[in-house]
């Protein structure tokens, strides 16, 4: 890497660490949902962009990290620090359930996909039903003064939560860092490229995959968390929907797929693309059910089909860095 | 025979028939899939699309859905095969996620489009004879219910006979089967990739008028019919022609007996279970022979 190109990393790792102090709460909420999408990206990333293995039901860790935490809150009043800990072990275990049926059994591409989503609907549909939970109701967490920091129970201002998500993505980018030059990233590199050929070289493939998935679904199981805190508010419809998973990869496909900046500029561009284009569609008066949402397809198409790798190896190359 | 047992037959009968509707939305599926190897994500959303055009030729033309059929099928073959032909054709050889991507992307579009044009609320075609039953003995069974299902099976059989006897049709199962053989003996692959898209888009069509008739038509529709026709062909086994068929009328049973024991909400959990049971047990599925 170039001196500017760290010049210019670190200057914005200054805005992004002095932010609270500048903008306005509008700001600090887009800023919130950009690191919350980086977060997600980089998370599963891990599993599909390092290890290979395409998974559409992410929101099922998210909602099963947000649920376990919420209702230990709800019902017994223990706090989040806590309560991470039953969302961690529930998704590390409930990836590693999936991971097994499925690797044991064989079942790999476009079928573990359908097989990762099956599994997000199935347990979607199960927490509708959970009267426990709050159903399909939904659970509301207790919403106290938003002006007191309460660190422990994670309630507090919107710069807090702004600090805790700016702190998980952080720690994602240099644990995802960590991983891609150890021994498991260059396993799971060799295995996404030619499976068989691992195998070969003597690869345990089996366990290699099953830690990727489950170091995969325990940080999602994070996000999790922190969205059921943040938002005090939890629906089986939203977390565990197939369009939370699609805008969990959303971001590391049009950012670059496997690589460690472009889940965070994929995350930055579709934040930045959603308010623009809520800003565009307001500024035109064309208020429409949809039409945001059309903008949005109609990008993402020219994305996909015109930069295939995502932004960010074109950029690289530009910038002369490695990816 | 019993109140019950006849309440479960009648139950039985309706899920067979609406699973034929299914079975043949599945069809399309497994057709693109098979052939092409294109995991379309768009195929509910197209069925959408069906379903939503022959709504407005009802209410704009008057024109009986069971008429509709025709030009709606004739405009989604034509649509599929340019579809395949200009967008999808130059991501056959690239990653999953890729291809996925480019399919969310259209469903997307496709979605929100129909939003922008019709709204959200939810339209229907009112129909005096399709509100009539025919009794079969002590059995009650819905007219357009069974109407929709003889011609979503008409067209299942006229498919499996396209297939099996036409030159073309075997053309396209040998694209299927070797690709690169397929070129070596000098056909143009991508074309009947094109028109295997092409045809299954009509097939999905020909569904989405069928399936107009059972139910209100609502733009959010797409992503749940494009889940059912994924776990349809998955049980079926993929890529499989009468597997989807039969898987069709296994989910539209097992959908029909759901809502009747259990809660009507709770009846595509079933259909998941299926799918991961399935996938596990047997992974190419009920009936795992090829197209």
């Amino acid at each position: 890497m170039n001196r500017r190109v760290i010049f210019v990393f670190a200057a914005l790792g200054g805005v992004l660490l002095c932010l609270p102090s500048i903008a306005n709460n509008y700001v600090l909420s887009v800023a919130t949902l950009f690191l919350f999408f980086a977060y997600t990206g980089q998370a599963w990333n891990i599993m599909t962009g390092f290890a290979g293995q395409l998974s559409l039901g992410h929101s099922l860790y998210l909602g099963i990290g947000g649920y376990a935490s919420a209702a230990l809150y709800f019902h017994f009043g223990i706090g989040p620090w806590a309560g991470l800990w039953l969302s961690i072990v529930l998704c590390g275990l409930v990836g590693s359930v999936v991971g097994a049926l499925a690797f044991r059994y064989g079942i790999s591409g476009v079928y573990f996909t359908l097989l990762t989503i099956a599994f997000a609907e199935f347990t979607r549909i199960g927490f509708d039903h959970w009267d426990w939970l709050g159903g399909s109701g939904g659970l509301f967490l207790k919403v106290t003064r938003r002006d007191q920091i309460d660190l422990l129970n994670l309630r507090g201002t919107p710069a807090m939560f702004y600090y805790v998500i700016l702190a998980l993505a952080a720690t994602a980018l240099a644990l995802s860092a960590w991983l891609l030059r150890s021994r498991a990233g260059y396993y799971w590199q060799a295995i996404r490229e030619n499976e068989e050929a691992a195998q070969a070289l003597g690869i345990n493939t089996f366990r290699w995959k099953m830690l990727a998935v489950v170091t995969s679904a325990a940080m999602t199981s994070l996000a999790g968390v922190f969205s059921a805190f943040y938002y005090n508010n939890l629906f089986p419809e939203q977390i565990f929907s197939i369009n939370r998973s699609i805008e969990t990869i959303l971001g590391p496909i049009i950012g670059g797929i496997g690589t460690l900046i472009g889940p965070i500029l994929g995350a930055a561009l579709l934040t930045l693309l959603a308010d623009g284009v809520t800003e565009l569609v307001a500024a035109l008066g064309w208020e429409v059910a949809g039409v945001k949402q059309l903008i949005y397809g109609v990008i993402l198409f020219a994305v996909v089909t015109l930069l295939p790798h995502g932004v960010w190896p074109v950029l690289a190359r530009k910038l002369k860095v490695s990816r | 025979m019993s109140l019950d047992l006849l309440n479960l037959a009648n139950v039985i009968i309706s899920g067979v028939l609406t699973g034929l509707v299914y079975g043949l939305m599945a069809l399309g599926l497994s057709v693109i899939f098979g052939v092409a190897r294109v995991v379309n994500f768009a195929h509910g959303e197209m069925m959408t699309i069906a379903m939503y055009l022959t709504v407005a030729l009802f209410a704009g033309l008057n024109l009986d859905p069971f008429l509709a059929v025709l030009p709606v099928a004739a405009v989604f073959l034509v649509f599929g095969y340019a579809l395949q032909a200009t967008v999808i054709n130059p991501f056959v050889t690239r990653p999953d996620h890729s291809q996925f991507m480019l399919l969310l992307a259209i469903a997307v579009i496709m979605t929100n489009s129909l939003l922008i044009v019709f709204g959200p609320d939810a339209r229907s075609i009112r129909l005096d004879y399709l509100l009539e039953s025919i009794e079969l003995g002590p059995l009650l069974i819905d007219r357009g219910k069974l109407y929709a299902a003889l011609v979503a099976f008409g067209t299942s059989m006229t498919l499996f006979g396209f297939f099996r006897f036409t030159l073309t049709g075997t053309a396209i199962r040998a694209c299927a089967d070797n690709w690169l053989g397929a070129k070596v003996v000098g056909l143009d692959v991508k074309r009947f990739y094109a028109l295997a898209f092409g045809l299954g888009a009509a097939c999905v069509a020909v569904a989405g008028c069928m399936m107009s008739l059972l139910v209100d038509v609502t733009p959010a529709l797409g992503p749940a019919y494009t889940l059912l026709a994924f776990v349809i062909v998955i049980v079926g086994g993929l890529g499989s022609m009468s597997g989807a068929l039969i898987g069709g009328v296994l989910i539209g049973v097992s959908e029909a007996l759901a809502g009747l024991f259990i809660t009507p909400s709770a009846k595509s959990m079933f259909s998941f279970a299926l799918l991961i049971l399935v996938l596990l047990i047997r992974p190419r599925g009920l009936i795992g022979n090829k197209l």
